[in-house]
């Protein structure tokens, strides 16, 4: 499972630790020794088809167990959104955190295939809240968190009858109801067109905006472009580079890197 | 090949004869066999459900047994609960046997396994849809089962229906549990074996093709209800 540690070199505002993380499936190495730090709000995964963006996401959720490594979640102060000013927060850094009520981060995860269950669109995202642990006005929440997608009136509908797009926004909102501290994305806007993926871009924006931390991968740059704060560039299993979205796509550090950018790398 | 329209044309006349002794056998065979499947249908897919999320030691032996025991001949099946219900055997007590809540245990332990393992394949290609989406939102196994459970219920009753089917079909298991009582225990199928080796094979043929109509009106039933609601929930 997830496990959090406090150690002396853990800065005060770093979400998530991984440390030699590798990952073997059917036999060859996914991914292999990943060491890195995450502390921006908004984090994108960049690489290649098969450089382990989805495992590497999986992992840190924790969908999937490390061959090797560990993945450590940083504890969040209660009922504050991680990384908001949580060095001028915690103040002494580690040591007053740690006396704090501290918890691990709420995580939630958005897929590239939207998993609707076969209920209605609110009732999709009211199942979500009352597996968390919801109990109260869980409908008028739900209803709440649709409006905010722009899916209030299709609440009523059967979910597995929408569009991709949409069903792909009743996702965001079921994971946004459960007010994740980090929201974990998966290709979320691939095999959308372009009016659709516009509004899960926004969304997502919204929820960043709300102090949840973006965590999310994808193929489509334009999106990363205007999203991202940091971009950990993986390939071949490997992070080739972690750098400030403005660094990476102006001039990126990695070969690697380079190659993708220029449309060598697919 | 005449006897074949006189058959059908003596299954019509003996339906729409409105003979009250013919009805009480249909009256009864639905009244079990229904009963039955009803019974399969909540176990069956209890355990199916279980076995299809569930991570416990033996549930690949479980999952073959399952398979196994779906060609349980139906007279072993009524050998088995005949064993059980006689006056000597452990539920002789009960005073069961050559009743038709006798029949009902036997078709239970007849399609249960048919429900088990068709709802457990059903139920574990679900799983593997929403296992992941699921385990992010934090449900638990017991959980997952139920959401599974409410979630294939279109593709359930098709499997109910299927032990349905094979419970009004069958007549080992009723013939020795329920030992063919005239006016007590006798079914459509009983009728029909009994009606073949007395000779009179016109009437048996057209109790067949009475048994035949109904099955086949409940699998219409079934179906386009099926066909509605998927194309109502997707």
């Amino acid at each position: 499972m997830v496990e959090a540690v406090l150690g002396e070199t853990v800065m005060a505002d770093t979400l998530l630790t991984l440390d030699q993380v590798s990952f073997d499936g059917r036999g060859h190495r996914v991914l292999d020794a990943i060491s890195l730090r995450l502390s921006a709000r908004r984090t994108f995964i960049l690489g290649p088809n098969g450089a382990g963006k989805s495992v590497l996401l999986r992992l840190m959720h924790g969908l999937l167990k490390p061959s090797a490594g560990e993945v450590c979640w940083e504890p969040v102060l209660e009922d504050r959104p991680p990384g908001m000013a949580a060095g001028a927060a915690s103040g002494g850094g580690v040591n007053a955190k740690s006396r704090a009520a501290a918890r691990l981060p709420r995580l939630a995860m958005v897929f590239q295939r939207p998993v609707m269950l076969r209920r209605s669109v609110l009732d999709n995202v009211a199942y979500g809240m009352a597996v968390n642990g919801v109990a109260d006005d869980v409908r008028s929440r739900a209803r709440d968190v649709l409006a905010r997608v722009g899916l209030a009136h299709l609440a009523a509908r059967p979910a597995r009858v929408l569009s991709g797009g949409e069903q792909q926004r009743v996702a965001l909102a079921r994971a946004w109801a459960l007010k994740p501290d980090v929201l974990l994305l998966d290709e979320p806007t691939a095999s959308l067109d372009p009016h659709a993926i516009r509004a899960v871009e926004t969304i997502i924006s919204e929820i960043a905006a709300g102090g949840t931390a973006i965590v999310m991968t994808t193929h489509h740059r334009g999106v990363a472009k205007r999203l991202a704060g940091d971009v950990i560039f993986l390939h071949q299993g490997r992070v080739t580079e972690q750098t400030g979205a403005a660094q990476f796509f102006g001039e990126p550090v990695s070969q690697a890197g380079r190659d993708y950018l220029k449309g060598d790398l697919e | 090949m005449s006897w074949i329209l006189a058959s059908l044309a003596d299954a019509f006349s003996l339906a729409l004869s409105f003979d009250p002794q013919l009805y009480a056998i249909i009256a009864l065979t639905l009244k079990v066999s229904v009963t039955a499947a009803l019974v399969s249908a909540l176990l069956g897919a209890t355990l199916g459900a279980s076995v299809a999320v569930g991570k416990f030691p033996g549930r690949g032996v479980l999952i073959v047994l399952f398979n196994a025991a779906m060609g349980l001949p139906p007279v072993v099946a009524g050998l088995i609960v005949y064993l059980l219900l006689s006056r000597a055997g452990p539920l002789g007590g009960w005073g069961l046997l050559f009743t038709p809540g006798a029949m009902v245990i036997a078709q239970v332990l007849l399609i249960t396994p048919i429900v088990a393992a068709l709802s457990r394949q059903i139920i574990e290609d679900a799983w593997r849809e929403y296992e992941e989406q699921l385990t992010s939102l934090g449900v638990s196994r017991a959980r997952a089962a139920l959401t599974l459970l409410w979630d294939t219920r279109f593709s359930l009753v098709t499997v109910g229906l299927a032990g349905l089917g094979r419970a009004m079909a069958e007549v080992g298991a009723v013939m020795i549990v329920g030992g063919n009582i005239d006016g007590i225990t006798r079914v459509m199928t009983t009728a029909i074996a009994l009606e073949t080796t007395k000779g009179d094979l016109p009437l048996a043929l057209a109790l067949g093709v009475i048994l035949l109509f109904i099955v086949l009106l409940l699998n219409l039933a079934a179906h386009l209800v099926r066909e509605w609601s998927v194309r109502r929930y997707g």
